[in-house]
Parts: structure tokens; C-alpha cells; sequence
């Protein structure tokens, strides 16, 4: 059953990057470029997907429990660190470098263009590298 | 049809997606936690395998049944994309999160570290698009 709801809310995340144009580089590279030819569609995703989960998850957390594990798991910290900063930094840096964050990454895999997996598989080294030199 | 109807119920499947996870499995649907976590092999990991077949499933259905044509391939060369993969993966690490764990679900759950690394990651994306395009790009061929 876990299993299955992994899969359902999968398809259903996939279905939407593609939707939206998240999967689309020119349009990711686009957004980000505000003082250029400024391509606003993709603020609609982060503000429908945002509209969403800021109703919806008020409820959601104010079960004692999810429906099919005995938790919820959630980060345990609220603290802003400079680790925080410097990664979120970083991130930022190469999403703009080529345009795919990894969601969306992983999804356009199916477009099977080999930069994409140059790209994924890069950030899977790039994880390893972090969390060999920075764990926690 | 109004040109930002698909991007926003594409947010809106992606918003209904973080709740259902969370509401079934107590999970933050952040998509580099997920990779990662089926990648490092954690316990009761099945239903993060599964939730990556259908974050590839769900492309093919829908170019596929929508007939909405794939998007072109990058024209960017192929080192662009290795040095991107390579921040993007240290620095998801780092910042614990990437614009599903923060953006959309961090935010939802009104967490104030959520909202720093948004506005982080997304004022350097922007630099670093301005960057290439506006000062590198008027010295590229």
C-alpha cells in the first residue's frame, strides 16, 4: 500500500513538472532571467503548487498521525546556519548554470537527451562529494 | 487557452502530490530527499523507488496522451550540464532540500529555514542566469 501511494504521488508530481514546463530548460532559464527576456509562466507552478500545500498541509499536521506510518517525518530543526546559506546558495548557482533543479531532472530523463544524464548523474556524485565532506 | 493555465494546474498536481504524500505517508515530498534516500539504500525504501518510476512515468503519460510535443533539448554544451548536476547536487545536500522539499512544502509548512533557502537559491539562480547571459554572453561567440 506504502508502496503504491510512492507511486500514485510520483506520477502525479511527474505529470505536473511536464505540465508546467519545469521539465523545459528554456523556459527554467527564462524565469530565472529577470532582467532579460523575462518569461514569468513558471511562478504560476511554485505559486499553485505553494496555494496548495499552505491550506492543506494546516490540516494534514493536525493528525496525531499520517494515515499509514506511525509518524510524520519531519526536519527536526528551525535554526538558519550558515550550512543552510552556503548550500541553498550553491543550488541556486547550478540550477541557473543549466536550468533543471532535480525533480525536474529526473523527469526529463524520459526526453532521453544525454546531457540530461550527464546532469543527473553529476548531481548524484555532487550529493556523495556533500555528504562525504559536510555529513549531517 | 490563457497562457498560464498549464503551469498552474501543473503547480496545483504538484501541491495535491506533497499533500497526499504527506497525509498518507508522513513524507516531505522533497524530490532530491527522495532520490537520495533511495540511492543510500534506507529502510522501507520502496515507495521511494516507486514515487521515481512515476516521476518518469508521468512525463511519458502526459506528452504522450496530451499530445503536447517533448521540449527541445538544451543547447547548452555538455560540461554546462555536468558543472550544474554537480552544484546543484552539493548544494542540495547541504541546504537540506531543493525547490520541492523547501519551496513547496517547507514554505507550506510556514518553516522559516524553508523560506531563507527559497529566497537563497532563487536570488542566485537569478545572479547566476544574469551573469552568464548578460555580462559572460557579450564576451562569448
Amino acid at each position: 500500500m506504502k508502496a503504491l501511494i510512492g507511486l500514485i504521488c510520483g506520477l502525479v508530481f511527474g505529470v505536473g513538472l511536464a505540465m508546467s514546463g519545469m521539465t523545459d530548460t528554456a523556459k527554467v532559464l527564462g524565469f530565472l532571467d529577470v532582467t532579460g527576456q523575462w518569461i514569468p509562466d513558471l511562478a504560476f507552478v511554485m505559486g499553485g503548487a505553494v496555494l496548495v500545500t499552505l491550506i492543506a498541509f494546516r490540516f494534514v499536521l493536525r493528525m496525531k498521525k499520517p494515515l499509514l506510518n506511525p509518524r510524520f517525518s519531519l526536519p527536526g530543526t528551525s535554526v538558519i546556519t550558515g550550512r543552510l546559506l552556503a548550500g541553498a546558495a550553491i543550488f541556486g548557482i547550478g540550477w541557473g548554470v543549466y536550468g533543471y533543479c532535480p525533480g525536474p531532472a529526473i523527469s526529463a530523463l524520459t526526453y532521453l537527451d544525454d546531457k540530461t544524464f550527464m546532469f543527473v548523474a553529476a548531481m548524484l556524485v555532487g550529493m556523495a562529494i556533500s555528504n562525504k565532506l559536510a555529513p549531517g | 487557452m490563457f497562457a498560464y493555465t498549464t503551469p498552474l494546474i501543473g503547480g496545483l498536481l504538484i501541491g495535491a502530490s506533497a499533500v497526499a504524500l504527506l497525509y498518507f505517508l508522513g513524507r516531505i515530498a522533497g524530490i532530491a530527499g527522495i532520490v537520495w534516500g533511495a540511492v543510500s539504500a534506507q529502510p522501507d525504501n520502496a515507495w521511494r523507488w516507486l514515487f521515481i518510476a512515476g516521476l518518469l512515468a508521468g512525463p511519458l503519460a502526459y506528452h504522450f496522451l496530451a499530445g503536447v510535443p517533448n521540449p527541445a533539448p538544451s543547447p547548452l554544451p555538455w560540461w554546462q550540464a555536468v558543472a550544474g548536476g554537480l552544484l546543484v547536487g552539493i548544494g542540495v545536500r547541504l541546504g537540506s532540500g531543493c525547490t520541492s522539499g523547501h519551496g513547496v512544502c517547507g514554505i507550506g509548512r510556514l518553516s522559516p529555514r524553508s523560506l531563507v533557502a527559497t529566497l537563497t537559491f532563487m536570488a542566485t539562480g537569478i545572479i547566476t542566469v544574469y551573469v552568464i547571459r548578460h555580462v559572460l554572453g557579450e564576451y562569448l561567440p
